[in-house]
């Protein structure tokens, strides 16, 4: 898989071509499906859902991550006061029941937002991988207008079927502006 | 394509300037962050900074000497300290209103102002933060309010709002800051890869973690934007419902009213926007940022400072006819006290700052000019803390009895701290926009033609 090199005799790690409107990369990606690669890393400098479905979209986890957090947060946060009002420390405060659970619903629902609010972040950390400090694609110079108005698509050796000669001329003929090796 | 648009039909000035690119969108915001410091910061940051060290002396000497440095008497036990705290908390609540409930409703002239709402929310919280713990009393042993295992065997009391309040400031400081953090990512790889020095890169590149926009990782970072959005709205109506219920459990006429939570959370939106126009429209002029805070942003922002200002004069309005309608001696005493005693100066002002100096929006010649609208939202700034004073103290120093009658007033130490923690936030607010970029660069690309063209493109290729 990974026997190809670069041309200074490095590791490849993929090919990446790079573009100056969302539409070409959108076509891109679409002419590279069709060409029968998988393994597409369409990188832009905003959220284009376009470019998502080009590249086969499937559907996020992270609303049953974020689910399971709210769950975990409003339960354990109610039976927190529960065990502290009823079990480890029962006092008659103006003779309200020791379950005063209309008054835990408060505390209940705040812990309940926090335990979602941070598997929201955690969970988008993990799904993305994040944080992550090398990835081959910061080794092309480029690669750093990906953040300001550049649209990258990058084919990698991690595809089957990937040949630099034929990837290089397929991605040639899409109209990018560059078309760089990436090493490993 | 931007003449036509239905905004510019109906006359509105538009969100963003014409003409603009993702890139020069992205120079124009990251270079106020990456080229040396204006002198003109150093004197802004300076003068905030001194400011804030009455703060530290204050809360340093009141370590020192105890709380009896301040005005608070017996019955007056809630000065200065949770005026305060209120006001700043409310002061927040514009942020989280303007990066989340807005974000839901599809209102795109919020995306450059959220970024530095947003600041402002976590700074103003941080501010009120610091007076629930001092006025403990013993500040060292303010983390007796969580619950934790202790030697003690104790437990809090779950049933007091005052606890109600741990969890809620807590929570929403914490969610702020996520929020606040989740939206930074991808503009902190922006400057990564923007920066020349070796160290800002690696500083913005820790902050970044490896951000590459991915398109599938900005399918799960947008889907855990909106999550937090969805979560933070109730979130912070939950925060002002809470402070609201540390008034409204108790029994003290002028605070037992079930107007309370609804009528603190439109307050709180109310002094949020005029905190937010206090600071947009002298940042869009010292930075040039006209083609981004547009007139479209201040106008909108005015129109929202308008509304809620008009929602709380009801809630006044509500109060003064419950206390005649309940025919409770003490609730009718209670509005007349405010009205013609010795807080009575404080309670015009309020009016005149709450009520009457928000109409002038309504006028298209005030509202157009920024300036304008900046005094009208100082007024509001004003009339927020009046109000929140009035509330706690004309109550407490004329409650059920008499002979328990006492006046109230904040003594140099009480002003001090006050003053400072505007110090303080002023100081963290100009330390971020100097290292942070103070609009979302990332959701500016989105608003430009070349992001919708995208969309569309894409949208007729389907069909």
């Amino acid at each position: 898989m990974s026997h190809f090199k670069t041309a200074e005799g490095k590791k490849l790690y993929g090919l990446m071509a790079e573009f100056d409107s969302p539409e070409k990369l959108i076509t891109a990606c679409d002419t590279a499906r069709e060409a029968g690669y998988t393994r597409l890393g369409a990188y832009t400098p905003y959220p284009i859902h376009a470019v998502w479905e080009a590249i086969g979209h499937h559907k996020s986890k992270l609303p049953l991550i974020v689910l399971i957090g709210g769950l975990v947060g409003a339960i354990g946060g109610f039976m927190l006061q529960y065990w502290a009002s009823v079990e480890a420390y029962p006092i008659n405060i103006g003779g309200r029941p020791l379950n005063s659970w209309v008054a835990f619903l408060v505390p209940a629902f705040e812990t309940m937002i926090l335990g979602a609010s941070v598997s929201a972040v955690l969970g988008m950390f993990f799904l993305n991988g994040l944080p992550q400090p090398y990835h081959p694609a910061f080794n092309v110079e480029r690669f750093s207008e990906a953040s300001r108005d550049r649209y990258f698509l990058m084919i990698t050796t991690k595809d089957s079927s990937f040949e630099p000669r034929a990837v290089r001329r397929l991605l040639e003929g899409l109209g990018p502006t560059e078309v760089n090796e990436v090493e490993d | 394509m931007a003449d036509l648009t239905p905004d510019a039909r109906m006359g509105k000035p538009p969100v963003v300037a014409p003409g603009h690119t993702p890139g020069s969108v992205t120079d124009k915001i990251s270079e106020i962050v990456l080229t040396r410091t204006p002198r003109w910061w150093w004197v802004a940051f300076g003068i905030s900074f001194l400011i804030m060290q009455a703060l530290l002396i204050g809360l340093g000497y009141l370590v020192f000497e105890g709380i009896g440095i301040w005005g608070v008497n017996n019955p007056v036990g809630w000065g200065f300290a949770i005026v305060n705290f209120v006001w700043w908390i409310g002061i927040g609540h514009a942020g989280t209103l303007i990066s989340a409930i807005l974000l839901l409703l599809r209102q795109e002239w919020r995306t450059s102002i959220n970024r530095f709402a947003e600041a402002m929310t976590l700074f103003a919280v941080a501010c009120a933060g610091i007076f629930p713990l001092i006025h403990v009393g013993r500040p060292w042993l303010a983390y007796w309010l969580m619950p934790y295992p202790n030697t003690m065997g104790l437990w809090p009391n779950f049933r007091s709002p005052l606890i109600w309040d741990v969890f809620a400031v807590s929570t929403y400081a914490l969610v702020s800051a996520l929020f606040w953090y989740v939206g930074l990512i991808p503009d902190m790889a922006t400057l990564r890869d923007r920066s020349r020095r070796t160290w800002k890169k690696i500083a913005y590149g820790f902050a970044a973690m490896g951000w590459r926009g991915h398109a599938a990782h900005w399918h799960n970072y947008e889907v855990a934007y909106l999550l937090l959005a969805g979560l933070a709205t109730p979130l912070v109506v939950s925060v002002h419902t809470v402070v609201s219920f540390d008034f409204a459990v108790g029994q003290v006429a002028g605070w037992h009213a079930t107007i309370f939570p609804p009528y603190f959370v439109a307050g709180a939106v109310f002094a949020g926007f005029a905190m937010v126009l206090t600071l947009a429209i002298p940042l869009r002029q010292v930075f040039g940022l006209q083609d981004f805070i547009t007139m479209r942003h201040i106008q909108n922002m005015a129109k929202v400072m308008l509304t809620t200002g008009l929602i709380v004069g009801y809630g006044y309005m509500v109060e003064i006819f419950m206390a005649f309608y309940s025919g409770n001696q003490y609730e009718e005493f209670m509005i007349l006290n405010r009205i013609q005693g010795p807080y009575k100066y404080h309670w015009w002002a309020l009016l005149l700052c709450n009520i009457l100096a928000p109409q002038m929006i309504w006028l298209r010649q005030v509202r157009s000019r920024p300036w304008w609208v900046f005094i009208v939202a100082m007024f509001v700034n004003v009339g927020m803390w009046l109000e929140r004073f009035v509330i706690v103290v004309t109550s407490l120093s004329r409650d059920f009895m008499p002979s328990a009658w006492d006046t109230y007033s904040g003594t140099r130490w009480d002003w001090a701290i006050y003053v400072g923690t505007i110090g303080m936030f002023l100081s963290l607010l100009f330390l971020f926009v100097r290292f942070l970029p103070m609009i979302s660069i990332f959701e500016m690309r989105t608003i430009l033609p070349e992001a919708k063209g995208a969309h569309k493109a894409h949208k007729e290729g389907d069909e």
